[in-house]
């Protein structure tokens, strides 16, 4: 079997998408609504995203409650599928704190990779402390 | 100068006492079909005779948060009055056709699905009310998963006092090592609400926490 066949038949009937890569310096100075605003306006053009750093954890409660109500609003979607990975996994939360304000004011954790995707594009990602892996929708 | 004094003393009596008696909000946490409301029921059978809401296998039973009140709880001869909040399972995707496995006509489905989203907005909504939190894991599941530590997260931005439970552990597949292993800096109980087994150590445990409240 040549390579692009094999190629194929891997790939299935993944229909298009992309991933999209966003540095932390994208949404450092913005305000909360306009972080979820913005990493949304990514998904919601079947993106997956990849942000440097992470949300922090309001914004990602309000990030789960505002897809919430966007099922049924927008046709086709179900949600997202999240993730993140951090570099400092075995660090304590008050050794993270202790690392700096200016970290904690902006979210965290500048080590840490962020993964956010359609449900309709990702089905699941699996994640243990070291990766996360991503399993596509056919 | 006496009367002042008095009168501070007597205030500090009464807020004391007022204090003391009030209810402890006690949420129960997690993501969806992990054993809150099986949890929530066995504990408010045991102190109340009643329970607090249904339990099924199929995801989202609970879609509204519900409550009993003034569930005193004994332990060890010492009683504590809580409010019971069991919440909805907190997801980050909701796709009505998960139900149709479940023999759910599709208008069903639907439905389950438009409550279940709202059930989780919901959850949400109601941290900031808490006083305690049970998180309540699978232990047959993997713990990794972000809903967990994002309500977790939460819990610590809002300084409210989190106990993880490892439930189901009368299952063979579940492991609570890698739920204490995810989450390193909270104490991990391990139950299972279905047969009643090792409740004593969690009643402990939410007593202990109580105290950080009071």
């Amino acid at each position: 079997m040549s390579d692009k066949k094999r190629g194929e038949k891997h790939l299935g009937n993944i229909k298009g998408f992309s991933i999209q890569f966003l540095p932390y310096s994208e949404i450092k100075d913005l305000n909360s609504d306009d972080r979820i605003r913005k990493v949304l306006g990514i998904i919601l053009s079947n993106n997956i995203l990849i942000l440097q750093g992470r949300l922090n954890s309001n914004e990602e409660a309000r990030l789960i409650g505002d897809t919430m109500a966007m099922i049924g609003h927008i046709k086709d979607f179900r949600g997202i599928e999240l993730a993140v990975i951090s570099g400092n996994e075995k660090e304590s939360i008050f050794g993270k704190m202790a690392k700096g304000f200016a970290n904690i004011l902006a979210g965290g954790d500048f080590s840490a990779i962020t993964i956010i995707g359609p449900a309709s594009i990702v089905k699941e990602m699996k994640r243990n402390p070291k990766k996360i892996e991503l399993l596509l929708n056919r | 100068m006496a009367i002042k004094v008095f009168k501070n003393f007597f205030k500090m009596v009464l807020a004391n006492l007022f204090k003391n008696n009030k209810e402890i909000k006690l949420g129960f946490y997690g993501p969806p079909n992990a054993g809150k409301t099986s949890l929530a029921n066995r504990i408010c059978k045991d102190f109340t005779g009643e329970e607090i809401g249904s339990v099924s296998k199929v995801p989202h039973e609970t879609r509204k948060v519900q409550f009993k009140e003034k569930v005193e709880i004994s332990y060890k001869g010492k009683k504590m009055v809580f409010k019971m909040i069991d919440t909805p399972g907190i997801a980050t995707k909701i796709d009505y056709e998960e139900f149709l496995k479940y023999k759910m006509s599709k208008k069903e489905a639907k439905e389950r699905a438009k409550e279940a989203t709202q059930g989780v907005i919901e959850s949400i909504k109601w941290l900031d009310d808490m006083n305690i939190v049970v998180v309540v894991l699978d232990a047959t599941e993997n713990p990794y998963n972000q809903v967990n530590i994002t309500i977790i997260g939460n819990l610590v931005a809002r300084k409210i006092p989190v106990l993880i439970v490892a439930n189901k552990v009368d299952l063979k597949k579940a492991d609570i090592k890698k739920i204490e292993a995810a989450f390193p800096e909270y104490e991990v109980v391990g139950i299972s609400a279905r047969f009643g087994d090792n409740l004593e150590e969690f009643y402990e445990s939410i007593f202990r926490l109580s105290k950080k409240v009071q």
